[in-house]
């Protein structure tokens, strides 16, 4: 937008109404990438299903996950304030009716999440326990007034549906009340007098009682200001009796830090009980199995792309949720940028659409290197057929697409297989995680590596009941899959393992031998005893002598070795790959983990990068004119060494822009730009 | 309506000082009283009791509740209020912003009641270090508020702290100072022994308490804390006595029985770290404590790669010198002793000086040359700064506004910060100046 001002300033523009009514259609954006014409609409409801289905998959996964922690916690809250509800005349109870039944949760440092582990959490309150649960964030409440008057406020919300209009009438009204305890309190009388015989008529009988007591949830402990957290237990404190408050505390480093915002004398007021929440390196390992590990979504990551999210994970933030959102960046990417990803979704649907594939696609498919290298194999008729004739292309499409999710249902049985295998071994060389171990496996031929051969050197000098477990746990991996090409190595396994039990037997006769050996050793004197122990000794170093149990074990390893090689090939060398893997690392870490400084010098050092206009294309080293003056500054200052001369650095300035002016420019005009430039520059 | 001395335990010298101050009832008795003593040593309670045994006009307000002068004031006025009405009839609630508003309400109300005519209305103000805080005129006024009002009125003020640290700069009306003395064993004793279960007899549960005294006298003289023991290991010690294994008089074994538990509750006097129910819990199933740990016992946070290197480069930032960063970063820096540069003032250990503020610069060149392969300076490093500071293992120094140039301070404990090194195998220790 323009002004008609002559000097530099902000300027406020009030947004044109009519224009912003004109909204784009999501699906439109697809259209005007590159690939415009193929498919974008059938692209993009593809993207939408996938990511729903993805969506709903971890949204059951968290609650899941949370199950546990909230069940115990709306146990705890439930018992918390019977003693209260009892009106029991205990004696103990009558003593300890002063502390407030608190909950600390540890949630992590990934505040990000917080939200809606707390979001669910309140919602699960709401339903099982009590309709007041109100949750206050460090940045509302300042001070102490701030702090009731937002807990008010959030309490008359949560009020029970049925008196809404009451409830309008009430909202005038308290307007003038001032905010206290006092008040909290009076209101909670007659909210629970006037609620009673409705509560227990309606469907929310799980209340029971006939005063629920009121759940407050501070988000982040560690920044409320010390004094009103303490002065706010206090005075609830003093009220419990007649307003009964449940506090939960969520906190994102350790538990000491109550005792660092509380005194003795207010802690004392408290009755803490800690809950842990699931660690968000288990959370991230849950969520990879249950996305990426499996062949139920077609959609996968290549190895960098897998590299680059966890890593943002793990390096920067614990966050589940970015590390959701970067798939589903990755997702939406994928299906903007490959117009082959029309085929990524079930094998029935994707034969069905390959049948329907344009002309174009048909080049397209063509075109990929992978299926090139494909062609390249194959016999020369073949070769004409699928490079001319389409139908016969999009018949091997199917197959091959075909051939792909099986390969993709073998591999991650395998893979899970082989972490049995590797993720015991000291040291870990393939990684203790799954995701390491596949992120090895994506990246090239694991049994290539040099980690792969030292697992390897590992197994092979495993003991028995070691090999044993991980060959159970390997037969479990198989026999839960309905797999039916896999069938044999499960037999294979079982095989083994029959074979290491008849080893039992063989070994205890052994063990009779060698027993019946060291007893005739004791009987013997030192010098004959020394000179045994020599025999034994070079008899053991130049025969070594393998017995049953490591020609079995040798077996195994083998047989380890076998199913890698066979079935975890890396998905580049499987034609039509790229319909499915995501491989532009690049694109997204640019997106998820922006470099302010780089972003500047690009913008600095190359504006075409950003302002896209055509004019102010360069070639290196060269600095055109017609660039903003910033950056021209910018590139001169970086031709210079350390220091720059200022008069010198204003004066290389005047000349490159006034270079192209020289034709047209009037003398007035250039001498009041050099006026600007001057000004300019003394401001660098 | 029992005697006061018969419901107070060992405060009878208080008592009868307060009694001969209120004197009669239509007395005027001294302006203002200011009850002082330390914490659970019965203030509240002694003139709650006195007052409502002698059916005494009161008004009786927690300052911690009313955290503006216009909650205290209301709150005060709508107290007499109902005690002026005694007959249940609600009246409106009084508004009042200022001090002389309050006292106009104050006069007008004592005047229109008949039941508060001719005796001295009490006003006791609870946890009074909070007037401090409060208006400037606030505390002055309340001191001589029967000059101000001209009725018969006291004012008592109880708290925590001793006069000396209330008397406002300008001067005031001084009160009559009554020094409430922390109780002796054998009060405590007796107090403690008040209040037994009526399954049991008295005698025993005052040899329970003298068991519970003889463990926990030396940490914890708080009657409020000790209470709280008391009540939560009873169970315990009255087990075998349930089983029928002992008998009440059976002392010496009881002994035996309950030692090791309240060995074990010492470790958590005042921290409430695990709830009354997990206590109980803990002793009907018999386990080592070990295993229920308190939340001191949770010390180790979890923190992303990046997060625990800026941590560390924090510290080394906030209390390391400036100058000595060239010899630890550097990899030609030559020989510097640390004695050549020692100036005066750094021969004290900067860990008991405390953390230096550090500018930005200075944390991400440290945490450069701390990460073995290349960091970028990614809007992620920056956003980890930030949420570390509100994780408060970072503060913030100077203002939020100075936007250029921020300067931090590291907060964490050393034993904190060795343990987080140790989980990224970075040997810190040699990394500080302090122990070079």
């Amino acid at each position: 937008m323009a002004t008609s001002s002559v000097s530099k300033g902000c300027f406020v523009f009030k947004p044109d109404f009519k224009k912003r009514k004109i909204s784009v259609p999501i699906e439109d954006y697809f259209n005007k990438g590159k690939n415009a014409s193929e498919d974008s609409k059938l692209r993009f409801e593809t993207y939408q299903l996938i990511w729903q289905q993805m969506k709903s998959e971890t949204e059951r996964l968290q609650e899941e996950l949370n199950k546990n922690l909230f069940d115990s916690l709306i146990e705890f809250l439930q018992t918390s304030h019977s003693g209260l509800r009892k009106n029991s005349k205990d004696w103990s109870c009558q003593i300890k009716l002063r502390e407030i039944p608190t909950a600390a949760l540890v949630l992590g440092v990934n505040v990000t999440d917080h939200d809606l582990t707390l979001r669910s959490l309140t919602e699960a309150l709401q339903n099982n326990v009590t309709p007041y649960v109100v949750s206050l964030q460090a940045k509302d409440c300042p001070d102490m007034k701030h702090f009731l008057q937002k807990l008010f406020s959030q309490l008359m919300d949560c009020k029970v549906d049925v008196q809404s209009k009451e409830k309008e009438s009430d909202r005038v009204t308290q307007k003038n009340v001032h905010y206290s305890m006092d008040s909290l309190s009076a209101w909670y009388m007659s909210i629970t007098q006037k609620a009673d015989p409705k509560v227990q008529r309606r469907k929310r009988t799980s209340w029971q009682c006939q005063s629920p007591p009121v759940v407050l949830v501070l988000k982040d402990v560690e920044s409320f200001a010390t004094k009103v957290l303490q002065d706010f237990i206090t005075i609830s404190s003093q009220h419990l009796h007649e307003f009964p408050l449940i506090l939960i505390f969520g906190i994102a480093t350790s538990p000491v830090v109550i005792h660092r915002l509380l005194p003795h004398a207010v802690s004392s007021l408290l009755c803490i009980e800690l809950f842990q929440s699931l660690s968000c390196k288990e959370h991230l390992t849950a969520v990879l199995d249950k996305l990426l590990l499996t062949a139920e979504f077609p959609f996968k990551l290549s190895g960098k792309v897998l590299q680059t999210l966890t890593n943002i994970f793990l390096y920067h933030d614990f966050s589940i949720q970015n590390f959701i959102k970067g798939l589903q960046l990755s997702l939406l990417e994928h299906f903007y940028s490959q117009p082959l990803s029309v085929l990524c979704c079930n094998l029935p649907e994707a034969k069905r659409r390959i049948r329907f594939l344009s002309a174009n696609q048909c080049e397209n498919i063509r075109r990929l290197p992978s299926f090139r290298r494909y062609v390249e194999k194959q016999s020369s008729e073949k070769q004409v057929a699928l490079l001319t004739s389409d139908r016969s292309l999009k018949e091997e499409t199917q197959s091959l697409l075909e051939n792909l999710h099986v390969y993709h249902t073998k591999y991650f049985l395998v893979l899970r297989c082989l972490h049995h295998f590797t993720s015991s071994l000291p040291k870990y060389p393939l990684g203790r995680q799954v995701r390491e171990l596949y992120c090895a496996c994506l990246e090239k031929s694991v049994w290539g590596s040099e980690e792969y051969a030292s697992v390897l050197q590992l197994l092979r000098l495993l003991a028995k009941d070691e090999l044993m477990a991980m060959l159970q746990n390997c037969l479990k991996v198989f026999q839960s899959s309905s797999a039916k090409e896999l069938g044999n190595t499960a037999k294979k396994i079982e095989e083994l393992l029959a074979q290491f039990q008849s080893l039992d037997a063989e070994t205890k006769e052994e063990e009779e031998t060698s027993q019946s050996q060291s007893k005739e050793l004791q009987k013997t004197d030192l010098y004959h005893l020394q000179k045994s122990l020599l025999e034994m000794k070079e008899l053991r170093s130049t025969s070594k002598r393998r017995t049953r149990f490591e020609v079995l074990r040798e077996q195994v390893v083998s047989f380890i070795d076998s199913l890698a090689r066979e079935y975890l090939l890396p998905p580049d060398t499987q034609p039509l790959h790229e319909t499915l893997y995501f491989s532009s690392a690049h694109t997204l870490r640019q997106h998820l983990n922006a470099a302010p400084r780089v972003a500047l010098h690009t913008a600095l050092n190359n504006p075409y990068y950003y302002l896209k206009n055509e004019a102010l294309r360069s070639e290196e080293g060269l600095i055109p004119h017609v660039a903003p003056d910033v950056c021209i500054a910018y590139k001169l200052h970086l031709e210079c060494s350390r220091l720059i001369n200022l008069a010198d650095w204003s004066e290389a300035f005047a000349t490159v822009v006034t270079a192209a002016e020289k034709t047209d420019a009037n003398s007035v005009t250039s001498e009041e730009r050099n006026e600007i430039i001057h000004l300019q520059c003394s401001v660098y | 309506m029992p005697h006061p001395e018969n419901v107070v335990l060992c405060r009878e010298s208080q008592v009868s000082t307060l009694q001969s101050l209120f004197g009669e009832r239509h007395h005027f008795s001294f302006p203002s009283i200011f009850i002082y003593g330390h914490t659970a040593s019965g203030k509240t309670y002694v003139t709650q009791t006195l007052l409502r045994s002698l059916e005494l006009p009161h008004v009786f307000v927690n300052c911690v509740e009313c955290f503006t002068l216009r909650l205290l004031l209301e709150q005060i006025l709508n107290k007499l209020n109902h005690l002026a009405s005694s007959e249940g009839e609600c009246s409106a609630h009084i508004t009042c912003e200022t001090f002389n508003d309050f006292v106009r309400l104050f006069k007008q109300k004592i005047t229109e009641a008949e039941n508060l005519k001719d005796q001295t209305v009490y006003i006791v103000l609870d946890k009074a270090e909070y007037l401090r805080d409060m208006e400037a005129n606030l505390l002055p006024g309340f001191l001589r508020l029967q000059e101000l009002t001209d009725r018969n009125v006291t004012v008592i003020f109880l708290s925590e702290i001793v006069w000396e640290k209330f008397r406002p700069n300008t001067g005031c009306f001084e009160p009559f100072v009554l020094y409430f003395p922390d109780y002796s064993i054998g009060n405590l004793q007796k107090i403690l022994s008040h209040d037994h279960p009526p399954e049991y007899s008295a005698d025993f549960y005052a040899a329970y308490i003298n068991i519970l005294l003889g463990v926990f006298y030396t940490v914890c003289r708080d009657l409020k804390e000790l209470r709280h023991l008391a009540v939560l290991n009873f169970p315990k010690y009255c087990e075998p006595v349930v089983k029928g294994e002992a008998g009440e008089r059976d002392t010496r074994k009881l002994w035996r029985n309950i030692e090791p538990h309240l060995k074990k509750a010492m470790q958590t006097v005042y921290l409430r770290e695990i709830s009354s129910s997990q206590w109980e819990k803990l002793q009907k199933d018999d386990t080592d404590p070990g295993q229920l740990k308190g939340l001191s016992a949770y010390t180790h946070v979890e923190l992303p790669y990046y997060s625990k290197f800026i941590l560390i480069a924090a510290y080394l930032a906030s209390y390391n010198p400036a100058r000595t960063d060239k010899r630890f970063f550097l990899k030609h820096h030559g020989k510097i002793k640390k004695t050549s540069f020692l100036k005066k003032h750094e021969k004290t250990s900067n860990h008991l000086l405390g953390p230096k503020p550090f500018p930005l610069d200075r944390l991400l060149a440290i945490l450069y040359s701390i990460v073995d392969s290349r960091v970028a300076p990614t809007a992620n490093i920056f956003s980890q700064i930030t949420s570390l500071v509100t994780l408060q293992l970072l503060t913030l120094v100077g203002h939020d506004d100075q936007l250029d140039g921020p300067k931090y301070k590291c907060t964490v404990s050393l034993d904190f910060i060795r343990a987080i090194a140790r989980t990224v195998n970075f040997d810190i220790i040699k990394y500080l100046y302090d122990f070079l």
